[in-house]
Order: structure tokens, then C-alpha cells, then sequence
């Protein structure tokens, strides 16, 4: 990067460079029985707007992963960069303000706050996070198909109902990084299917990247790449 | 049968994992059993004391004749009735006083007495038959009794009238805190010359009413076997009390258990649901659970039976004293108790238990096998549990109302102080959810939204420890004000009443004389007040004498509820009484009603013309003029006297006194150590109330914090979702402090106008019932300040545990929540 750069240059750069950059990651379990290694030194990159897909066997790690990205877990060693935030090196109050702010999360299950209503669940991070935005906020109600629901409770909506209401909370906060895990898992095949063509459309509308795991190569295929986990690394694919 | 007992081990895995959970569930059962069984042992222990001192002479079976209208009689009557071919025995009793202990004088005739007297038996043994009448013969007591007294095999104490007691010896079977002397010994200890206080009828012969009327005229009174004792009676509704703080500790204990297996029954549902579906019927999975609720009987219950030994060992000493000071009884300090008590405790454990895990066996025997694919519908579940406690509640206040309905009795007060406690119980999830409903609707920010909202999924997991944290506190402030208003009542109804400055009692009435001949020449002795007194009784009850002479002493300071304009005039010009409060409520007598009482030789007919209080006197009193004192009761005890001295002359008086009339002189006291002694006996009888409500008030916070360390596991499957948005656990473990103790609060503030109810159905309703006197009702704010901090200290406490778990767990616990175990 030189200094005579223009500004646009510069913008050009922060484009091409990966949003999310995660090296040498390692994870391992402490049993009763013994340490169990789960990640053995992953790495990978992914830039804004870009999307991709995690597969691997059931206990392969997919989620452990996700959850080291997610800032909601320590690796042993390696390091995640996540717009130019080192993860490993933040403090919990950091790491909360990196989860409240850059990440959106979805989950297969337990993704929404049973004393709240849709709507209030729907805006919930981003007030958290202090960024609510009532039109984006609209939008996404309106998008996601969920005007008509919006003053009921999470126990009053059919699974992919929930899921919808947590793929709106976690983009509410406009994140740089949106993960999934499993987010049709609980789904059948064609509310699974609506509910990741209007995550993909609403992922395109931020620009945000995403990365999801899965076990269902049809779904897997619906993203730009895909990377799989085996023994501990990512082979591509 | 196999079927069952896989299903029993399933179900006793889930405690392997839980350690804490199931010793919370023991603890909480114990601690019930505890409390309850320790007081039932009290009481057991205190009328085993009372039967045993009848039985030691009468072997238990025997009816005894007594003076009609009590007192002691001539021994001539027993002459009379041996002659006339009755076979009965002669006994007399009275206290006396060895040092500064009080002790019971009985003296028997060892050879007439009935068989099944386990003095009796002993008469078989030559040397005791001997022992009684060689010389001076020999005392018996009790080996603890002789121990209390200080006393060694051989001593030979002296009494406060100077008398010596004969060699005694330990005797096992004597009854606790007296001495058994031979009859015309004991007629000489207690200066009672050929006086007897009742005739023990020996075992067969049955005399008929006809033959002893024919004897003995009036004079006699037959009194049946099963009888309970006098002091029995006297002494029930102590007993009631302590049984009653009893019941609400061990109902405080069921709240825990209630809360704790309510707790992992639903821990457990997924296990109870693959049983289901794996084939188990749910008669058969009830069965499994009942068997789990005996073991926890067996081992909460034992546990708890010998806590209730340890709690009654440790109050026994300040029950024996103010039992004692109260009412003059005895109780052995060395507790020893049956087969029936313990397997009493265990039952009461057991039916706590099953009550506790009633509804879960409800629900099991509904469970359905397949899991519901939604998760359980909270929210309409919680708006039914708080209409079902809405329901249960009134229904609790009608129940109270009904008992205020039903009359002024000692249990129907109970019970109103028992419902109306439950029925606040019962509403304050309601109120606790409408106070987050409100706060939900005033919050901005979202995690203080987020609090409210979620706090109203706590309620029903917290509920039941709320509950009893709010019956603990309640009782706390309840108890505490009633026993605060005592206190203050009692201390200036005391300084009222002991206006003289120096009391004492002669050893004989000729002593008297001599002092009071003395007394009249002494110019720092301003008045003499002879306060002579003697027995008798007015229906069921006995009751008290005491004469008083004409002094402006009386007028001045006496203090009185309620008094014709007239009183004093009236008092010694005319036919006239004061009644003591108790008296005139038993007897439902007020004011310018004429009272019929029983003298020595007639039933002397006088109006009564005030009422004056008199706490902490189990028996009636009336105070007449002493003039007619003198003339009606011939058996009047003639030593007493109480003494206004000019000012700072009181020390200089006692000396004199004691100096010139060392061994005319029973015992001397001035005012203020009377008021030191009378002010012990007071916290002495409320040492008891007092360590019980405090007992209480430790067992719900025990309670809440094991509902909360055992919700800590659910809690954070509420938690992880937030935590994972982004907000730090430091802050959510913060809120959850905070939650805790706004509950706790919320429970404060609702215990503080039930405590105040509380305080005023003791005062207006218990205590009348139970003593007989009405005390004002006060009202101390400084102690609901007390209590709501101990409430908000208890409820810190107890999350303090819970939630600094929550602070430290690891990311990894937190993301279980979400891995797709759960
Ligand atoms: N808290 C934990 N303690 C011990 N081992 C764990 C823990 N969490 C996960 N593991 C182990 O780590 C491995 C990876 O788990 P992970 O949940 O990441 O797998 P996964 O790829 O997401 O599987 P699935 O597709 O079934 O969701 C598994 O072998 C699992 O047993
Ligand atoms: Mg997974």
C-alpha cells in the first residue's frame, strides 16, 4: 500500500482484503478421559458479501468452529482476525462488544428469548448493541414475512417461524459477519429451503459475509464455496 | 417388578449427577423433621415430667381425693376415713427452697401406699422401710435432682425457713425436682402441722362417693385417674404455642422439600419421558417414585428425628426454667424419649414428603410419551399457575375468615394465623409478576426489558422459596412485635406494679409478728404492706388470694384495666374484689358483677370493683382487703410483706433486717432485683418464640438458595442466548443478583402488613386465649427495617453462590445450550 494512494484505492483494498481471516486454529476438549483435539490448525479466509458453506461428519467440529468465530468460545491456539479485530487477544467485555456489534448468529435450536415477543426479539441485539434502525427494522419484518406475527411469542410459531425471527435478529444489527448453525436442522425440507433462499437474499441485501454449517450438500451448495472438515482440518472442496 | 426397579435406578442416576440438588432436597426434609420433631420432643418430655411426679406416688392409676376448693386439709378427714374402713394414703406437697433453688417437698406414708407406686416397690427393701422411720428417717430425690441442688448421698440441706432436711439419698424413681420425705417430716419442713394436700385411694377399693360424703362432707374432692394433672392444664397452652411455632417452621421445611423435588421432577421430565416411551406405564413409574420418596423418608427423616434431639437438648434449659418460674414445674433436663416419638417424627417426614411430591405424581401418571415437538407453551402455563395461586389464595382467605368466624379459641386463632399466612403466600407470585409486568412496561433499555420479562420465567421456579421467605419474615416481624409489645407493657406494667421497695417473707407467721412489732419502730420504714395470701378455687381453675390494707401506695401505683370511681373506698369498706384480667375473662365476669369464692367455712358473695392485669400469672387473683383476708382464710400464709422505705434507705434496712432476724427471715429482696428476676423469667419464656421464628427465618434462606442452585442449570439455558448477542457474563450474573434480591424485596414488603396482622391475631386473639390478657398493640417500624435487610442480606446470600457460577462459567457451558443435546 503505498502513501500516494488515492482514497478510493484504499477503499478498493479494504474490499479485496478478507473481512475474516483465521489461521492455525486449534480446539480440544478436556474429558474426564482425556483431551479430545477437534480442530487440529484450521485456516481459511472469507471476504465481505462472500458466502460459505462448512459440511463434515456429525462431531467433526463444524460447530466448535463456529463458535471459536463467533467469539463466544477460546481456541488453544492459532488466531482469528476479524475485521482487523484479533479475537484472541480481546477481553470478555471486547469479545461481548465483537458479538453485539460484528456478528449475527443463528442457530439449529435455543436461538430466541422466550419473554419476548417477535418483534422485541427482533430488535433486541441491535438495541443491544445500540444501532437500531426502526426502517431496516421494518424492512426486515416486512421481508421475512413476519408483520402479521409480530406481536406473538417464540412458543406461538412453528419452527420455521422461529428460524426466520432469529435470521432477522441477527442481520437487525447490519453484522459484518453472520454465522449459522444448522439453521434448517429443525426444518422440513421446503421451509428449510425458503428459509435459506430469504437468508441468502437478505445476506446479498448487507453485504455482510456468512458462513454456515451444514450437513446437507444441497444446501451447501447454495453458497459461493464450500470447505470441509475432516480429522481436524478443512480440506477443500 | 423388574420393570420397577430399573425404572427406580433411571430415576436415582439423575441424583449421581446432582449431588448438591439431592442434599439440598435431604437437608430441607431433615431441617422440616428437625424443627418439628424437636419441639414435639419438648413437649413430650415436659408432660412426662408432669405425669411422672403424680405417678411416683400414685402409680398413675390411682384417684386421689383433694380439698374441694383446693388448698390443704386437716389430717383428722384422713383419720376419719381409715376409720370408716376407706383404704387411702396421705400425701402433702409444697415448695421449699434449698439455696436459691426451688425444690418440692412430698411428704408420703410409705406403708400405706398404693402398690403400683414406684416409691412403693422400694418398701419391699427393708433398709428403705427402715431408713423412713429409724429417727429422723431419710429424703429421696432423684439423682438429678440431687445434682442440681449441688448435693452429695448423706447431705442434709437446710431449708430457706431454716428446717433441716434428713440424710438423702438417690432414689431413681423419685420425680424430677422434688424430695420424698416421710409424711409428718414433711409436715414439719413446710411448718404445716397435721395439714395433708391429698389422699392417694389404693388400687382396688374403689370407694364410692357416698361413703367419703358421709365422712368427709363437703370438705373433699374426688379427682378421676385419667385426670390430667393441674399443672398439665395450667401448662397447655405453653405447650399449644411452642407446638404451633412448631407446625410453621415445619411447614417453612415443606416449602423447601415442596420446591427442591418439584425442582427435579422437572430436571428429570426428559427421563421420565424415554421411560415412557420406552415402555414404562405410568402406574409403574409412580410406583418408582414412591419408592424414591420412602428412601428419602427414611434417611431425611432419621436425619431430621436426630436433629430434633439436638434442637430440643439445646432448648431444654430455657423451656425447664421459665416451665419453672412460670408455673413452679419441674421438668427433668435429661431427655429421654420413646419409640413413639421417633417413629412420630418419621411419619411427619414422610407425609411432608408425599405432600411435596404429590403433583409430581400427578403429572407423571399424565405424562405422555412422545415429547411435545414445541417447546412446552409457557406462557400460557404461567398465566394458569397464576390464576390457580389467584384461586388457592382466596379460597386460604376464606378458610381465615371462617376461623376468625368460628369463635375466640387458641386454634381457631391458630388457624387464622395459618391461612391468612398462606393466602399471602400463595398471592405473591401474582403480586411479583403484575410489579415485572409493570416494570416491563416502564423499562427502555433492552436488557432491563429483558430482566423484567425474564424475571416472570423465574417466578414460578422461585416461588415456592419466595413463599417461604415471605411466611418466615412474616412470623419474624409477627412474633418480634408481639414479643417487643410484651416487653415494653410487661416492664411498665412491672415498674407499676412492685412500687414497694423491699419484700420479704418470714419463716412463720410468730416471726412475723415479731418483725412487724420490730418494723414499726423504724423510721426509714415509711409503711408496712402485709400482702398475706391464700388458695382457693372458682370453678375449674385455682386461684390466688392476696389481701391488701388500705395505703395510698396502692392508689398511686396499682395499676388497674378498668375500676369503678370508687375502687379503693369501695375495696375495704365494702363486700368488694379486684380480679386479675384472666380470671375475669375465664369466668366472663366484668365489672360490678358479684363473684361467688369459696372460703374456709362459706362462699363469700363480693361485687367485683376493678380488673387489673397480672401477665405472666397462669392462675387466677383476686386481692381483697386484708382485714377480711384474715377473717375468711384461716390458712393464710401470714409471712408476707412488702415495705415502702424512705429514699437511698434500702440497702441499710435489708442489712438491719437480715443482721437482727437471720433465721425468722425466709427470703428478702428489694424492688429492683424482684424486677431483674420477674424481666428473666419474661425473656426466659421468650428465648423460645424467639429462637424458633429465627430458626425459621435460616431454613428459607436455606431454601431459596437451594432453589437457586438448583434453577442455576436452568437459568442458563435462558441465559446463553443473551450472553451470545453480546452482553458480557459479568453483567448478566449482575442482573441476576439484582433479580434475586428485588424478589426478595418484594417479599419483604408484602411480610410487613402480614407480619403486622400476625402480631395483632397474637395479641387480640392468641394471647387472650392462651394466658387470658390483652396487651396493647405497638407497632415498631425499626423492625421492619431489620427484617427487610436481613431479607435482602438472605436473598444475596443465597444467589451469591448461583450467580458467581454463572460469572465464571466456562463458554463452553454456556454453549451447550445450543449443541443439540439439550
Ligand atoms: N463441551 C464438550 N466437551 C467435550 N467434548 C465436546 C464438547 N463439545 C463438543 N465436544 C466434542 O467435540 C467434537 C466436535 O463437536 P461439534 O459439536 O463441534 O461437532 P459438529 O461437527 O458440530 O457435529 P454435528 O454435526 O453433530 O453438530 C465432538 O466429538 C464432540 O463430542
Ligand atoms: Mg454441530
Amino acid at each position: 500500500m503505498s502513501i500516494h494512494a488515492t482514497p478510493e484505492h484504499l477503499e478498493a483494498t479494504w474490499k479485496a482484503a478478507p473481512m475474516l481471516r483465521v489461521e492455525g486454529l486449534c480446539k480440544s476438549y478436556s474429558t474426564p478421559q482425556g483431551a479430545i483435539p477437534v480442530l487440529r490448525g484450521v485456516g481459511f479466509t472469507l471476504a465481505a458479501g462472500a458466502s460459505l458453506a462448512l459440511t463434515g461428519e456429525s462431531g467433526s467440529g463444524k460447530s466448535t468452529l463456529l463458535h471459536l468465530v463467533g467469539a463466544l468460545d477460546d481456541a488453544d491456539a492459532g488466531e482469528i482476525f476479524l475485521d482487523d479485530a484479533r479475537l484472541t487477544l480481546l477481553s470478555e467485555h471486547a469479545r461481548a462488544a465483537v458479538r453485539r456489534e460484528k456478528i449475527g448468529v443463528v442457530f439449529q435450536q435455543f436461538n430466541l428469548i422466550p419473554s419476548l415477543t417477535v418483534t422485541e426479539n427482533l430488535g433486541f441485539q441491535a438495541r443491544l448493541a445500540g444501532r437500531y434502525d426502526s426502517a431496516w427494522q421494518d424492512e426486515l419484518t416486512h421481508r421475512l414475512g413476519l408483520t402479521e406475527l409480530s406481536g406473538r411469542y417464540p412458543e406461538e410459531l412453528s419452527g420455521g417461524q422461529q428460524q426466520r425471527v432469529a435470521i432477522g435478529r441477527a442481520l437487525a444489527v447490519r453484522p459484518k459477519l453472520l454465522l449459522a448453525d444448522e439453521p434448517t436442522g429443525n426444518l422440513d425440507e421446503a421451509s428449510g429451503d425458503k428459509v435459506m433462499t430469504l437468508a441468502l437474499d437478505l445476506v446479498a441485501a448487507t453485504g455482510c459475509g456468512f458462513l454456515m454449517a451444514t450437513h446437507s450438500e444441497r444446501l451447501a451448495a447454495r453458497l459461493q464455496r464450500r470447505v470441509r472438515l475432516e480429522s481436524g482440518l478443512l480440506a477443500p472442496q | 417388578m423388574k420393570q420397577t426397579l430399573w425404572t427406580l435406578a433411571a430415576l436415582l442416576s439423575h441424583w449421581r449427577r446432582r449431588p448438591g440438588n439431592l442434599a439440598t432436597l435431604v437437608a430441607g426434609l431433615a431441617v422440616a423433621t428437625a424443627l418439628w420433631s424437636g419441639v414435639q420432643a419438648l413437649n413430650a418430655q415436659a408432660r412426662m415430667s408432669y405425669d411422672a411426679a403424680t405417678a411416683a406416688i400414685s402409680g398413675g392409676g390411682a384417684r386421689t381425693l383433694v380439698a374441694a376448693r383446693g388448698g390443704l386439709f386437716d389430717q383428722d378427714l384422713f383419720v376419719k376415713l381409715r376409720r370408716a374402713g376407706v383404704d387411702v394414703s396421705p400425701v402433702l406437697e409444697g415448695a421449699a427452697r434449698i439455696g436459691d433453688k426451688t425444690i418440692r417437698i412430698i411428704g408420703v406414708e410409705p406403708v400405706s401406699l398404693p402398690r403400683a407406686s414406684p416409691i412403693a416397690h422400694k418398701r419391699k427393701r427393708a433398709d428403705v422401710l427402715e431408713d423412713f422411720f429409724s429417727g429422723e428417717g431419710r429424703g429421696f430425690a432423684a439423682p438429678q435432682t440431687m445434682r442440681r441442688l449441688g448435693l452429695a448421698e448423706g447431705a442434709q440441706p437446710q431449708t430457706e425457713r431454716g428446717r433441716r432436711l434428713p440424710p438423702l439419698a438417690a432414689l431413681a424413681e423419685a420425680p424430677p425436682g422434688a424430695i420424698v420425705v416421710d409424711i409428718g417430716v414433711a409436715q414439719r419442713l413446710l411448718d404445716r402441722p397435721g395439714a395433708l394436700s391429698r389422699l392417694v385411694i389404693a388400687d382396688d377399693a374403689a370407694p364410692d362417693d357416698e361413703r367419703v360424703k358421709r365422712v368427709a362432707g363437703e370438705a373433699l374432692r374426688l379427682v378421676a385417674a385419667d385426670d390430667e394433672s393441674e399443672l398439665a392444664r395450667l401448662t397447655d397452652s405453653f405447650h399449644l404455642n411452642l407446638t404451633a411455632f412448631g407446625f410453621l417452621a415445619f411447614l417453612v421445611g415443606l416449602f423447601i422439600v415442596h420446591a427442591a423435588y418439584g425442582l427435579a421432577f422437572e430436571q428429570r421430565l426428559p427421563t421420565l419421558r424415554t421411560l415412557r416411551a420406552l415402555g414404562v406405564a405410568p402406574p409403574n413409574l409412580v410406583v418408582a417414585m414412591a419408592c424414591e420418596v420412602a428412601v428419602l423418608t427414611l434417611v431425611a427423616g432419621g436425619a431430621g428425628v436426630i436433629g430434633g434431639y439436638a434442637i430440643a437438648q439445646a432448648l431444654l434449659p430455657d423451656v425447664a426454667k421459665s416451665l419453672e418460674s412460670l408455673y413452679g414445674a419441674q421438668i427433668s433436663e435429661s431427655l429421654s424419649l420413646d419409640l413413639r416419638w421417633f417413629l412420630s417424627g418419621l411419619v411427619m417426614a414422610g407425609a411432608g414428603a408425599v405432600l411435596a411430591a404429590a403433583s409430581g405424581f400427578a403429572k407423571a401418571l399424565r405424562l405422555p410419551p412422545l415429547s411435545v415437538a414445541r417447546p412446552i407453551a409457557w406462557r400460557a402455563e404461567h398465566h394458569r399457575y397464576l390464576r390457580r395461586q389467584a384461586a388457592l389464595a382466596f379460597l386460604a382467605l376464606v378458610a381465615a375468615a371462617c376461623a376468625y368466624g368460628s369463635g375466640e379459641g387458641l386454634a381457631s386463632g391458630f388457624a387464622m394465623i395459618g391461612c391468612s399466612l398462606l393466602a399471602a403466600a400463595l398471592f405473591l407470585p401474582v403480586a411479583l409478576a403484575g410489579a415485572l409486568a409493570l416494570g416491563e412496561r416502564l423499562a427502555r433499555r433492552p436488557l432491563a426489558r429483558w430482566f423484567f420479562a425474564d424475571g416472570r420465567q423465574e417466578i414460578s421456579g422461585l416461588s415456592l422459596a419466595l413463599m417461604a421467605l415471605l411466611i418466615a419474615l412474616a412470623a419474624n416481624i409477627g412474633v418480634g412485635g408481639m414479643v417487643e409489645g410484651f416487653r415494653q407493657t410487661f416492664t411498665r406494667w412491672l415498674d407499676a406494679r412492685l412500687a414497694a421497695e423491699i419484700y420479704f417473707e418470714a419463716a412463720t407467721p410468730a416471726d412475723a409478728r415479731d418483725i412487724e412489732a420490730w418494723m414499726r419502730m423504724q423510721k426509714d420504714i415509711s409503711a408496712i404492706l402485709p400482702v398475706w395470701r391464700a388458695k382457693t378455687r372458682i370453678g375449674e381453675g385455682p386461684v390466688e388470694i392476696v389481701g391488701m390494707t388500705p395505703h395510698e401506695t396502692y392508689a398511686a401505683h396499682f395499676p388497674l384495666l378498668e375500676a369503678a370511681p370508687d375502687v379503693w373506698t369501695a375495696l375495704h369498706a365494702e363486700d368488694a374484689v379486684l380480679v386479675s384480667e384472666q380470671l375475669a375473662r375465664r369466668r366472663g365476669v366484668g365489672l360490678g358483677a358479684v363473684i361467688g369464692i369459696p372460703t374456709s367455712t362459706q362462699v363469700w358473695r363480693a361485687r367485683i370493683v376493678g380488673i387489673f392485669p397480672d401477665y405472666g400469672n397462669p392462675k387466677g387473683q383476686l386481692r381483697i382487703d386484708h382485714e377480711r383476708l384474715k377473717r375468711y382464710f384461716d390458712d393464710a400464709s401470714g409471712v408476707h410483706y412488702g415495705l415502702r422505705i424512705a429514699s437511698d434507705a434500702t440497702a441499710r434496712v435489708i442489712d438491719n433486717m437480715q443482721r437482727r432476724f437471720d433465721g425468722k427471715i425466709a427470703r428478702i429482696i428489694d424492688q429492683s432485683e424482684l424486677k431483674g428476676l420477674s424481666t428473666d423469667v419474661f425473656e426466659r419464656t421468650f428465648a423460645v418464640t424467639t429462637a424458633l421464628s429465627t430458626l425459621t427465618l435460616v431454613v428459607s434462606g436455606v431454601a431459596l438458595f437451594a432453589s437457586l442452585l438448583t434453577l442455576s442449570d436452568m437459568r442458563q439455558a435462558r441465559i446463553a442466548p443473551v450472553w451470545a448477542l453480546g452482553a458480557t457474563r459479568r453483567k448478566l450474573a449482575g442482573l441476576e443478583l439484582m433479580r434475586v434480591m428485588a424478589f426478595a424485596a418484594v417479599a419483604a414488603i408484602c411480610a410487613t402488613p402480614l407480619g403486622l396482622f400476625m402480631t395483632w391475631c397474637l395479641v387480640a386473639i392468641v394471647n387472650v386465649a392462651a394466658f387470658g390478657w390483652r396487651l396493647p398493640f405497638h407497632v415498631f417500624p425499626s423492625q421492619w427495617l431489620v427484617v427487610f435487610l436481613i431479607a435482602l442480606c438472605a436473598a444475596f446470600l443465597a444467589a451469591l453462590v448461583p450467580v458467581a457460577r454463572l460469572a465464571r462459567a466456562a463458554p463452553t457451558d454456556l454453549l451447550k445450550v445450543f449443541s443439540n443435546e439439550r
